[in-house]
């Protein structure tokens, strides 16, 4: 049976809608407790799994568990989870506290209506609109709507709070403070959230757990950091963070990789592909540029962008075409940026190089 | 009019720029070149200014001609002859019909003789209306929310459909349907004898709700399929079971919709003379059934004028009330509908 640990558990689901499959297969284990992120392009069916863990949906083949019961058939209003919705779907006709006391007022047996009202403004003191109750949803904006919709959520105390793109509608400045008011939130409540997002920053920032799908399956589960750097396949290379690809070989029996310009380079010790032809990806920040002969590359910039603590280069590389490199702002001398046009020379440690099949 | 006004001064001659030909300037005794600048600069400003009144008068020449049309019509064939008629509600009827000039309140003290009226029409057409609604409503929320989107166009059209054919010959067949060939006939068959339908209040309630349904369907259909699913998924997901979800977000969004809908079905009802005259059979008359016979039977045009003065102030009065509970109603409860 399902393991105890675990607040969601996806075994083997599907969801086809007529001849179309979002969802193919899917297994997947989320503990209690946890932030879980699922990541991936749009139509990769991210919320088609969230709608079935709330209900929306019911799956076509395999089993939902939630907190170790199983779901399937359950009706939405049945289920032991909260949803905020991409745009919040708030109840217009209803002020801020209605909003967050329509939740409560749909328990049986009735709470009184004192109680309602105190548990409402307790939740609205958690998203810190306190005094916010008597207005009107079309008087806030939009982040403190999202707020609503957050206490609106957590009101009934559910066993894990799906969020549907949440922060899509924010500005960036905002959608950086809830982000961390997200992740607080979640340590004081205890509960597991579930994040749909194509956000790769959001994901990567707030989660201990990402979940990066495309296709309708789950390519790579992991914490994030190990997301980013031990990537499982290229499609995660790609979609997460910024890549370097390059056509390359590996050489059969040495522990050798040659780039398509014909440099050889040592094969990391982790990775495992067979000879012939493959992908190898970098990460623009493991590159540095140098302008010695300690470099492995060599190229011509041609564009830079300038971010303040970091710069972006992008030098197009003989015989590999254009590379994107970030330098941090020690890694050449930092008043001495490279110019556009210049002769550059490209460093990095071969260990940082990920080989994909092709 | 939209034509730029030539500039009153004469254009500047071919030489002035030079400074040369000091002579040709129209102010003599003024070096010329700073006359002729600000001569430039005033032409300039002045076209300018007439370029921008053209364009307002433009403006106005294109709204005028959207409007002209039908506030023409409503001028002369409704400001005019209200007017008319309430000229006419304080004259007396000629001996030979019509009417002859006189200032007197006497038609207004005769209303109570035509009270059968004005009470059929305030009871029936507000009753009417509410029971239209009654039937209206779920067949609406049937139409937008629950039926197959693939065959939703269908079912509209079947709702929409017979409305395009006459309301005459569809209350025709009702008077068919009611009268003694029709139903009564049939429970005779099954002993029940000598049931009256037609000429009741029951069968003019009957005509109005099928003759106005689709009135009352169309818009009611219009507001909830424009309803945000989301809100009915929010409501789900925060354990409102459907009949709670119902009543707690479809009902009360769908208010201020429906809300209008009663309000122009009841004024039109309130006008209603159709029906009560096929199906009603000069028993259960509407102020449209007694205006037709006075105006038209016993040709008293100043009685007539006063009982058609009086009922559009009742509708004026109706629909005050509606908006100030409409009002109230959208007051309390803010309503997005768009």
């Amino acid at each position: 049976m399902t393991s105890d640990s675990n607040d969601i558990e996806f075994r083997s689901v599907a969801k086809r809608y007529g001849s179309v499959t979002a969802v193919s297969d899917i297994s997947l284990g989320v503990p209690k407790g946890a932030f879980v992120a699922l990541l991936g392009p749009s139509g990769c069916g991210k919320t088609t799994c969230l709608r079935m863990i709330g209900g929306f949906e019911q799956p076509s083949a395999g089993m939902v568990y939630i907190g170790g019961q199983p779901m399937n058939g359950v009706p939405a209003y049945r289920r032991p989870v909260n949803m905020v919705f991409q745009q919040y779907a708030l109840f217009p006709h209803l002020d801020v506290e209605q909003n967050v006391a329509y939740g409560l007022k749909q328990m049986r047996p009735r709470i009184a209506a004192a109680e309602i009202s105190r548990r409402a403004r307790e939740a609205l003191e958690m998203v810190r609109l306190a005094g916010f109750g008597k207005r009107r949803i079309h008087e806030m904006s939009g982040g403190q709507q999202q707020r609503v919709a957050l206490a609106r959520a957590i009101v009934n105390k559910p066993k894990v709070l799906l969020l549907d793109e949440p922060l899509a509608a924010l500005d960036k400045k905002l959608r950086t403070a809830m982000q961390i008011e997200l992740q607080s939130l979640q340590r004081e409540l205890g509960i597991t959230f579930m994040l749909v997002t194509h956000d790769q920053e959001e994901a990567l920032s707030m989660s201990d757990l990402v979940c990066v799908m495309n296709a309708g399956r789950v390519v790579q589960i992991g914490p994030p950091q190990e997301i980013y750097d031990r990537p499982a396949n290229l499609f995660v290379a790609d979609f997460v963070g910024k890549t370097n690809r390059i056509a390359a070989t590996i050489e059969p029996g040495a522990n050798a990789v040659r780039l398509a310009n014909g440099v050889g380079l040592a094969k990391p010790a982790r990775a495992n592909g067979t000879a012939g032809a493959a992908m190898v990806a970098f990460r623009p920040e493991s590159i540095s540029l140098v302008r010695d002969d300690t470099a492995t590359l060599h190229g011509t910039v041609t564009h830079r962008i300038f971010l303040g603590s970091s710069v972006e280069y992008s030098v197009e590389v003989d015989g590999l075409g254009d590379f994107l490199v970030t330098a941090d702002r020690r890694s050449l001398d930092e008043s001495d940026l490279a110019e556009p046009g210049e002769r550059i020379g490209l460093r990095f440690d071969p260990n940082a190089m990920h080989v994909f099949p092709a | 009019m939209s034509k730029v006004r030539p500039s009153p001064w004469p254009s500047p001659p071919a030489g002035e720029g030079t400074g040369a030909a000091g002579s040709l300037s129209p102010f003599e005794g003024e070096s010329d070149w700073p006359a002729g600048r600000m001569r430039a600069q005033f032409n300039t400003r002045f076209n300018g200014l007439t370029m921008r009144a053209a364009k307002n008068t433009k403006r106005n020449l294109v709204t005028a001609a959207l409007v002209a049309p039908a506030a023409a019509w409503l001028c002369v064939f409704l400001v005019l002859p209200f007017i008319a008629m309430l000229v006419f509600a304080f004259c007396e009827r000629a001996p030979e019909g019509g009417y002859q000039a006189a200032f007197t309140f006497a038609q207004f003290a005769n209303l109570p003789t035509r009270a059968a009226a004005f009470w059929n029409t305030l009871m029936l057409a507000p009753a009417g209306a509410l029971l239209c609604l009654l039937v209206a409503y779920p067949v609406a929320y049937y139409l937008a929310v629950r039926a197959n989107p693939r065959y939703r166009l269908i079912l509209v059209s079947l709702v929409v459909v017979p409305f395009w054919t006459s309301l005459l010959v569809r209350t025709y067949a009702w008077m068919y349907i009611l009268g003694s060939r029709g139903i009564p006939n049939l429970l005779a068959m099954i002993g029940i004898e000598d049931v009256r339908m037609l000429n009741t209040p029951g069968a003019v309630l009957l005509g109005i709700v099928y003759g106005y349904l689709p009135l009352m369907i169309m818009p009611i259909y219009v507001s909830l399929e424009k309803l945000d699913r989301r809100l009915l998924e929010a409501s789900a997901d925060l354990g409102a079971k459907p009949v709670s979800s119902f009543f707690g977000v479809t009902l009360p969004l769908s208010l201020p919709g429906v809300m209008t809908d009663v309000a122009l079905v009841t004024i039109l009802l309130l006008g209603e003379y159709l029906i009560p005259q096929l199906l009603g059979g000069g028993k259960v008359f509407f102020i449209g059934n007694a205006l037709v016979d006075l105006f038209l039977q016993s040709r008293n045009w100043p009685f007539g004028s006063a009982i058609a003065v009086t009922l559009v102030a009742v509708v004026v009065v109706v629909l005050m009330v509606a908006m100030r509970i409409a009002w109230k109603v959208a007051g309390t409860r803010q309503v997005d509908l768009v």
